[in-house]
């Protein structure tokens, strides 16, 4: 609650800020005090929140429980680091830093209600908060014909799913005769099942899918996130994914749990779907950023586990997914925004001239790539160790496997590049101290979750 | 306590390694393996009084502890671990590489990979460290090989990759399988896994075993093993050759029979058939190989082959065989890696052909050759000897006469390509040397250390016997 309405008025202050501040440093630096005071907001909010008793806000609109504020925190956390890391990229995009920061604080309260809705306007709502500032930003960076492209394209093609999710809303309210999440499990019973319902339910998962870029409505995902400034994909590709997951997995936890007989075998086509088309077409890309949309295509794959799996393990795959492939994800792209060249060629050489950077690049790609010790590892480990529990879907585990091994293809040309390939990449600007030093803390943050995962989950 | 040692000796110093430039990082990866082989050898003698164990929490949610477990089968292992790198560092010590505090980091860190395979006694700790030790290798065969060194490297690993991810969705359903709370300790994945119904056991073994047939490897799955023992440096040869393809009989000893014991009766005469023809098809590769390299590359996928029929044999004697000439095999493929690195260093050459009179040029190398070659081919009164009679024994009692035959051409094919290559390489008109120089100081220790366990295991071998004797007759029962 508290959050939600602090990353509101930091969004406005933000904002207002940029009208009589043009010195684009200082706003960077406002941004990152302020995202420092919102994580610290939300642990506040975590810890006044008792365990055992959620919070119901709005009359009822949004029910706060206590993973769901703890996955806040994290993901706010994430967008502090990522504030820290990218923040000087992001002062290059163009000339509006403030609306820039502004927006992400905007897409953050969205995500906040998206981690807690109770009610399905609510996930409407939600989606729309967390979209609309990301169509802007994808087109941030105007003299350049494919961010355009890129925005219009996102636009297009979300405001088109989320017509589709208003049309499944509005089919699960005629069986339901409601809105509310929680009511709807008493309404909906699994072998007498409204066929009004089970229309609404797939429409909603196509919806939510499109969100998720998962296969085969991943099509806008390449083009929006090759077309849009760097610094903006890597924070479409890791927060706001992670929270559309954490929707997806919300709803189909709690209202439609019961009725995953209905479902499963149509999201288990889509999740092997979408390990397959990420991974191969990951394979054939020549620049490392497409690839990178690619990935995240697959890695969606990996975090469908969890919403296939709902129980128990899943919400603690979810939340170790989020932060293990964010933080690696975000890492990736801040070495990539240092570079001249995207493509593999580009980084021919890294390790000579800029070790570190090198060094940090490959624990990052191991976490991609789902390296023990990583954690990626423990993240792919947990939602594989949902889908086991659950039982039916031994075929999907395996072929996920495989497709895994096809990421090590991709994942590893780039470390062969930098290590093994002689060249010299040009930067585009030298690497500081600064630099450094945050991206050793997100290496040592993606080890530490690689062998202490419960970190993440012994409080929920 | 102390086998975390084991572990992080050479985690640590391999880390630091990174750090330190020049002749400091031989001097710390000899000091680090030194103390390693000291750790393990304690942790081997107190095997004869009772094994060591240890365990901490690790992770509880998934039920898993950090447990290691030194018992007679894992500390020979960490055993061998010990000397080879020490035998790899000495033998090193007058070689210049590249950029040596990451090449030296790199081979401390791979041992440190290979002591927590050897000594996990949980299963995901045992994955973890299964994988940790495959990557080391990566970059050391990617950096440091011959031409053709990253496909090869890059094959290799995703072949191995593929087979890890298969044996980890495996383990994950042999941990849900556990009573109560998910749990990864070896006890409750062997009670949890011989409980299962015949056919999940099947299906299970299928997925486990994979991970460990392309390690070790047999015959279809060893494709990729030639091409990288060829590109890789010798010192990786020789983690790769006698420690690294243990690790997958070692697995297929700890974590699958044990285990699976239904999956393993269905699968064991599929497997041993396997293996047989894995043997005669390497030995008839080796013979027509011209490359010193190649032949002692198909000479181990034929030994690994018999040890891999025979631990599928249901027999005592054979078992203990196995983990005998596991320690064997181990100390004369290292032999045989030096002394074809060294042919290599003097001569320039690999080919055989192009070699010749080694013996007349440089007669202590050629001792040294003929006695590690006679081990390879167990002779008796060499190490090899008592090891190959146990396996033939056992593949006798479990297999029966005809798997018995088939596999004993191994041993008359294994003469033939290996007496041909002391014929080639000792003997015969001399040849060009590019550097005139028998054995060095280092070299002679690191051979010498070689032959003295060659030929004292030989003629004494019951302390390597009564080691591992217990473990034997437990997996077997």
């Amino acid at each position: 609650m508290k959050a939600i309405i602090a990353t509101t008025i930091f969004g406005i202050i933000m904002m207002f800020t940029g009208i009589w501040v043009s010195n684009k440093k200082t706003l960077a630096t406002l941004a990152v005090l302020l995202f420092a005071i919102l994580t610290g907001v939300s642990i506040w909010d975590l810890v006044t929140t008792p365990a055992n008793a959620p919070q119901l806000l709005f009359s009822n609109m949004l029910r706060m429980e206590h993973y769901s504020l703890w996955f806040n925190t994290l993901m706010t956390a994430v967008t502090f680091l990522y504030a820290l890391l990218m923040g000087k990229e992001i002062q290059k995009v163009g000339a509006h830093v403030a609306e820039y920061f502004a927006l992400i604080f905007f897409i953050l309260c969205g995500a906040y209600i998206l981690s807690s809705y109770n009610n399905m306007l609510m996930l409407f709502i939600g989606i729309e908060i967390l979209s609309i500032p990301q169509y802007i930003l994808a087109g941030s960076d105007k003299r350049n014909l494919k961010s355009s492209e890129a925005s219009l394209k996102y636009f297009l093609m979300g405001a088109f799913s989320t017509g589709i999710l208003l049309m499944g809303i509005t089919l699960l309210y005629g069986a339901a005769r409601t809105f509310n999440i929680m009511e709807m499990v008493s309404v909906l019973h699994s072998d007498s099942l409204d066929p009004l319902a089970l229309a609404g339910i797939l429409f909603i998962m196509i919806a939510l899918s499109f969100k998720v870029s998962a296969a085969p409505m991943h099509m806008w995902t390449p083009d929006v996130y090759d077309g849009s400034p760097t610094p903006f994909t890597a924070f479409m590709a890791t927060v706001v994914k992670a929270v559309a997951f954490f929707a997806f997995l919300r709803l189909f936890q709690v209202s439609f749990n019961s009725l995953s007989s209905h479902w499963t075998i149509v999201l288990a086509v889509i999740t092997a779907a979408t390990l397959l088309v990420g991974n191969v077409t990951a394979v054939f890309q020549q620049s490392v950023k497409r690839m990178l949309a690619y990935s995240s295509i697959a890695q969606a794959g990996f975090m469908l586990f969890a919403v296939l799996a709902v129980n128990m393990w899943a919400w603690q795959g979810i939340i170790i997914y989020a932060v293990a492939y964010s933080v690696a994800t975000i890492g990736i792209f801040s070495v990539l925004v240092k570079l001249k060249d995207y493509t593999y060629d580009g980084f021919n050489g890294l390790a000579q001239k800029e070790p570190l950077l090198a060094f940090v690049t490959t624990i990052f790609l191991f976490s991609l790539a789902g390296i023990p010790l990583t954690g990626g590892f423990m993240a792919k480990y947990y939602v594989l160790l949902a889908v086991v529990q659950q039982g039916q879907l031994m075929w999907l585990v395996i072929f996920a496997l495989l497709m895994a091994a096809i990421s090590v293809y991709y994942y590893f040309r780039v470390i062969i590049a930098m290590y093994f390939k002689p060249g010299n990449p040009e930067l585009n600007n030298p690497v500081t101290p600064g630099d450094k030093l945050m991206l050793i803390i997100t290496c040592i943050i993606v080890i530490l979750l690689g062998i202490f995962p419960q970190l993440l989950i012994n409080n929920i | 306590m102390i086998l975390i040692l084991l572990i992080l000796i050479p985690l640590l110093s391999g880390i630091l390694s990174f750090a330190v430039k020049g002749e400091g990082a031989k001097a710390l990866a000899l000091i680090s393996s030194m103390l390693t082989l000291a750790v393990s050898a304690y942790v081997s003698g107190a095997n004869y009084t009772a094994p060591i164990a240890y365990s901490h929490d690790w992770i509880h949610v998934l039920g898993s502890q950090f447990s290691l477990m030194g018992d007679g089968m894992s500390s020979m292992l960490c055993l061998l671990t010990g000397i080879v790198v020490l035998v790899v560092m000495i033998v090193n010590v007058n070689k210049d590489v590249e950029k040596p505090g990451a090449f030296y980091g790199f081979l401390l860190l791979s041992q440190a990979g290979l002591m927590g395979v050897f000594l996990a006694y949980d299963a995901l700790v045992f994955y973890m460290f299964w994988e940790l030790a495959l990557i080391p290798v990566y970059f050391l065969c990617s950096k440091w090989g011959g031409e053709k060194r990253i496909p090869v490297t890059f094959k290799f690993f995703i072949y191995t990759f593929v087979g890890s991810l298969m044996m980890l969705a495996g383990l994950i359903y042999l941990s849900m399988q556990t009573q109560g709370m998910s749990s990864y300790s070896w006890n409750d994945i062997v009670r949890a896994g011989s409980s299962l119904s015949p056919d999940k056991q099947v299906w299970l073994f299928c997925l486990i075993f994979i991970a460990f047939a392309i390690k070790m490897p047999i015959f279809p799955f060893h494709t990729w093993q030639p091409d990288i023992y060829e590109q890789s440096p010798t010192p990786v040869t020789i983690i790769l050759s006698a420690l690294m393809v243990k690790m997958g009989l070692f697995a297929i000893l700890r974590w699958l029979l044990p285990v699976l014991p239904a999956g393993v009766a269905y699968w064991s005469d599929t497997v041993v058939i396997l293996s047989v023809i894995g043997i005669v098809y390497a030995s008839c590769i080796a013979i027509v190989q011209t490359d010193l390299k190649r032949l002692v590359a198909y000479s181990s996928i034929a030994h690994m082959g018999l040890m891999c029929a025979v631990a599928f044999g249901h027999s005592n004697v054979g078992m203990h065989g196995v983990m005998v000439q596991m320690f064997n095999h181990g100390i004369n493929i290292t032999g045989m890696w030096l002394m074809v690195s060294m042919i290599e260093n003097r001569w320039g050459t690999r080919d055989m052909t192009k070699l010749g009179g080694m013996a007349t040029a440089a007669p202590q190398m050629a001792i040294a050759l003929v006695i590690i070659s006679l081990a390879n081919i167990a002779l008796p009164l060499t190490n090899g000897f008592i090891g190959e009679f146990m396996l033939y024994n056992g593949l006798f009692n479990g297999s029966g006469i005809l798997i018995m035959a088939v596999a004993g051409l191994g041993i008359i094919l294994g003469a033939v390509y290996t007496l041909n290559m002391i014929q080639k390489a000792a003997y015969g008109q001399v040849t060009a040397m590019a550097i005139k120089k028998d054995l060095s100081m280092n070299e002679y220790l690191g051979v010498g250390i070689i032959i003295i366990l060659i030929l004292f295991l030989g003629v004494y071998p019951k302390p390597l016997l009564d080691l591992t004797a217990g473990i034997a007759s437990m997996i077997v029962r």
